[in-house]
């Protein structure tokens, strides 16, 4: 029964990650109509940056700081020289435009700070674990990520539904022309949202990296699973993107955990353990999988 | 000229006036003439039969070895091509089915050594080593692959295609990083290349020439297909699938199909690779040599089959030789990738053609 | 008297809470031109994807030649003779004109899973290529990439991929969309020359075509067919009237375009 709680608030917390990270994806799909593979790279940027960071000041803090505007800016300047000339052009030329930015960042992370993976420490005043649950103890830091998750969740919901800004994003993806011709300044929206969109991602990054390493590279697995988590969700949907973040975060996490157990009750332990690793591996495709099989736009599509 | 105009004739938007023709002939797609891109094509074909020869006289036996790389990868690159400048289906995730080959190969291989079988009881398997038995299974697997990866990915299109195929393709390398039984992340070694009736492939010579065989025999085969009844439907499909449908054809069959003859082919060539690098490891199917496979098709020239050949000959080469300079050579690699999408679409076969664009 | 070549009962469709379609009904008897009208937004484009099988209808049904349609995906419907040509020039940009008929032809011989043979040497292709490019008026242009076509010649390329099956309903969307006077001259002879092979139903806002060429006339508002009829009834009918404000009803008679 702890085991099962505290798995599955990892999972949730997973969840809360993949949710930050398909945000700024979803965004950029269901507004720019980008499909944008280098969205791993700035979770990689605001790992990196916070982690120099805290190392050099010893604040954890600090390091969170100097993430997010990195990122923020980083996507602006991608966004600037490359993304903008994607926009009018079709999927494929965005893939490999994308796929050369990855190549880039990956290289110069590499030239900037070698190869081996920097290591961030919790910090002190979290690294203790809280009693959620009379006799069931959680790590603090991750109890912490989850909050982090939940508050930006809620101000992106105001963010969307109560400012201007976030009118007029709205308004810039259900019709360009039209907003544009109502004085709203496209391109400058899109430079906007598209930092947004890296700036979740350099937090997803920067809150990472005390429980996973920091290496070159680290994007592009968390980007795999932000695809399966905006297809099961649907594309251009942040809803969608919030239960696909969770539903994925979950099943993983759950599988992980608790497959082995569940297969040796049918199978002998060898067979058990080799196979639950393999499945486990499997699990969130095979959920994309039944997702597409029955709803093939994911399952809460933005209108369009 | 402005940027405009310049974009516009690079990228063949505006037509032009097509390379004059030397004589009238059908060349590889459609009507063409005898010109720059047969003579290109030649030239080329010409210089790989010799190339071993020449790496024998030069004393530089590494030639073959890198040569006979490029013909693999260039064969994969032209089954994506099919699939992809032909059929109009952007596909991340080519480099499962080049897995699944090479892995066919290595598993088999595998339990030939050491004389167990796969599976147990009444579905047993016995290794073997006969490239004759081996090869024709890795292609049916990767086929097979294929078929099933497919009929679940068809039913999307554009981003939501795009994304499906990359998490199928992740999906088939984590489970073979799972698969402890054979290597898991370390992967298999080869105790030996497989064999071929009268030849030996452990001599790299022999082996470059089987290579070379392959890649041309899939060349022409897919010559003969991008222009056959099936091939004209697979490219209206690029151009327009709404029209198909209400034309009449059930569209859905006639990509799968294509998507399931790319398959196999990338499946040739990954029982290739095995042999080749007597080595398989999952890194064959990660995503990103999907994508490296996809900038072979970029750089060489999309839908035009014989592109894809000089796309990987120059990736490859590129990387072999800038390495020898910098060890960070990809980060010159990523912005010049970045470049010729923006302003060079048409790729090297493209210039070389002197293309007016009309690629299938 | 004869079953009516397509029947369309009941058809609804929602947007979310817009309907889109009002049990819509109509009838096309063979060998009639009908004409389908109504203002801007009335729902017609949404009608003719839910008939050509582009849309799946909440409720409703479809009878064409004597079988129920409903349920048939697109291509389908066009192998049972049920063709369309779109508003918006929908072609092979990168084929050659040959290539696009040839396409089309192709369409309605047999399957297309031949891999060797160039799809060029079909006996059927061979045989109705010649009088395929002729109809269309392209022999000339045979060659050429579609997308090089004038924006005429790729309208009747257009329409001509859709004749090829020899279909026994056409719906035409809009092809008066953009056309100027002497292009709209020439559609009108072209439709004209058409009435003989097909059935047609068109979808069209220029008024003086309709009242030219249509046999019957529909009027759709908000979905819902408001009047059906010979066009002198469609003329002076008052809801229809008040329907289009009186603005583009011809007021003499049959204006030939």
């Amino acid at each position: 029964m702890l085991l099962f709680i505290e798995q599955l608030l990892n999972g949730l917390q997973l969840g809360i990650m993949l949710f930050l990270m398909s945000t700024g994806l979803t965004l950029v799909f269901g507004i720019m109509q980008v499909i944008n593979l280098a969205h791993g790279s700035f979770y990689m940027i605001g790992a990196y940056v916070g982690a120099t960071v805290a190392l050099r000041t010893g604040s954890f803090l600090l390091g969170v700081l100097a993430a997010l505007p990195a990122a923020a800016l980083a996507g602006m300047v991608v966004e600037t020289l490359v993304l903008r000339r994607l926009y009018k052009k079709d999927h494929l030329d965005q893939v490999l435009a994308t796929f050369g930015l990855i190549m880039f960042f990956n290289e110069l992370t590499r030239i900037l700070w070698g190869r081996q993976p920097l290591f961030m420490d919790v910090p002190a005043w979290l690294s203790g674990s809280v009693e959620i649950l009379p006799g069931i103890p959680y790590p603090s830091y991750r109890l912490a990520v989850i909050a982090v998750g939940i508050m930006v969740g809620v101000l992106l919901y105001l963010l969307f539904t109560r400012t201007r800004i976030g009118m007029q994003i709205r308004a810039g993806a259900s019709n360009r022309e039209m907003a544009g011709a109502l004085g709203v300044n496209i391109r400058l929206l899109y430079t906007l949202v598209f930092g947004l969109g890296t700036l979740l991602a350099g937090l997803a990054g920067v809150m990472a990296g005390p429980i996973l390493a920091v290496e070159a590279g680290m994007g592009e697995s968390i980007l795999i699973l932000t695809f399966v988590v905006i297809v099961i969700g649907g594309i251009g949907s942040i809803r969608g993107a919030l239960v696909g973040a969770l539903l994925v975060g979950l099943v993983d996490t759950l599988g992980r955990a608790f497959l082995p157990v569940l297969l040796r009750l049918f199978l002998s332990p060898a067979y058990a353990d080799g196979a639950a690793a393999s499945l486990a591996s499997m699990s969130v495709y095979l959920l994309m999988a039944a997702v597409l099989v029955w709803r093939p736009k994911g399952l809460l599509p933005a209108h369009t | 000229m402005t940027s405009g105009e310049f974009s516009q004739t690079v990228l063949n938007l505006k037509p032009k006036v097509s390379t004059p023709c030397l004589t009238d002939a059908v060349g590889p797609v459609g009507r063409r003439c005898v010109n720059r891109k047969t003579i290109a094509i030649a030239i080329s074909a010409g210089l790989l039969m010799v190339l071993p020869i020449v790496a024998g006289l030069t004393d530089e036996p590494y030639l073959v070895t890198l040569a006979s790389r490029i013909l693999i990868y260039a064969l994969a690159a032209v089954s994506l091509d099919l699939m992809l400048g032909f059929g109009g289906m952007v596909s991340l995730g080519h480099a499962a089915f080049f897995g699944i080959g090479a892995y066919g190969v290595g598993i088999l291989s595998m339990h030939a050594f050491e004389g167990t079988t796969l599976f147990n009881g009444s579905l047993a398997i016995g290794g073997s080593q006969a490239a004759l038995v081996v090869w024709p299974l890795a292609v049916l697997l990767s086929a097979a692959a294929a078929g099933i990866i497919g009929a679940l990915s068809l039913r999307t299109t554009g981003m939501h295609f795009i994304m499906i195929t990359l998490a199928f393709a992740q999906m088939l390398y984590y489970f073979f990083v799972s698969l402890e039984a054979y290597g898991g992340d370390d992967g298999i070694s080869l105790f030996a290349r497989n064999t071929l009736p009268g030849l030996d492939l452990g001599d790299d010579r022999q082996f470059y020439y089987v290579c070379l065989a392959a890649l041309v025999l899939f060349l022409f085969f897919s010559w003969r297909l991008v222009q056959s009844r099936f091939g004209m439907v697979i490219r209206g499909c690029r151009d327009n699938e709404r029209r198909m449908k209400s034309i009449g054809f059930p569209t859905f069959r006639y990509r799968l199909v294509c998507f399931i003859i790319a398959g196999a082919g990338a499946g040739l060539a990954g029982a290739l690779i095995a042999n080749q690098t007597e080595y398989v490891s999952p890194g064959l199917m990660h995503w990103t040599r999907s994508g490296e496979i996809l900038v072979m098709v970029l750089l060489g020239g999309m839908g035009t089959l014989f592109g894809p050949v000089l796309g990987a000959a120059t990736l490859l080469l590129m990387e072999e030789f800038l390495s020898i300079y910098t060890e960070h050579w990809m980060v010159f690699l990523g912005p010049f990738l970045v470049v010729v999408v923006l302003f060079a679409k048409q790729g090297i076969y493209g210039i070389l053609a002197g293309g007016n664009g009309n690629h299938g | 008297m004869a079953e009516a070549l397509l029947s369309v009962r009941s058809l609804v469709k929602h947007y979310g809470a817009v309907q889109a379609s009002d049990h819509f009904c109509l009838e096309v008897a063979r060998g009639e031109l009908h004409a389908l009208i109504g203002p801007n937004g009335a729902g017609k484009t949404t009608a003719l994807n839910q008939l050509s099988g582009e849309l799946k209808p909440d409720s409703g049904e479809i009878y064409f030649d004597g079988h129920y349609i409903t349920p048939w995906p697109v291509h389908r419907r066009a192998r049972m003779g049920l063709a369309r040509s779109y508003q918006i020039t929908s072609i092979f940009d990168r084929l050659t004109v040959k290539e696009n008929l040839s396409l089309a032809i192709q369409a309605h011989n047999g399957h297309s899973f031949r891999f060797w043979r160039k799809a060029g040497d079909d006996p059927a292709t061979r045989r109705e290529i010649g009088p395929a490019l002729e109809r269309v008026g392209l022999e000339e242009r045979a060659d050429i990439p579609a997308v090089s076509l004038s924006h005429g010649e790729k309208r009747q390329l257009e329409v001509g991929m859709a004749l090829v099956g020899r279909p026994k309903l056409l719906l035409l969307d809009e092809p008066y969309a953009g056309m100027g006077p002497g292009g709209a001259v020439e559609l009108t002879k072209l439709i004209r020359r058409l009435k003989d092979e097909v059935s047609i139903l068109l979808v069209e806002h220029d008024m003086g075509a309709v009242f030219s060429l249509a046999d019957r006339i529909s009027v759709l508002v908000y979905g819902r067919t408001i009047a059906s009829g010979a066009p002198e009834t469609i003329r002076a009918d008052p809801a229809v009237r008040q329907a289009y404000l009186g603005d583009e009803m011809p007021a003499t008679e049959g204006t030939d375009a």
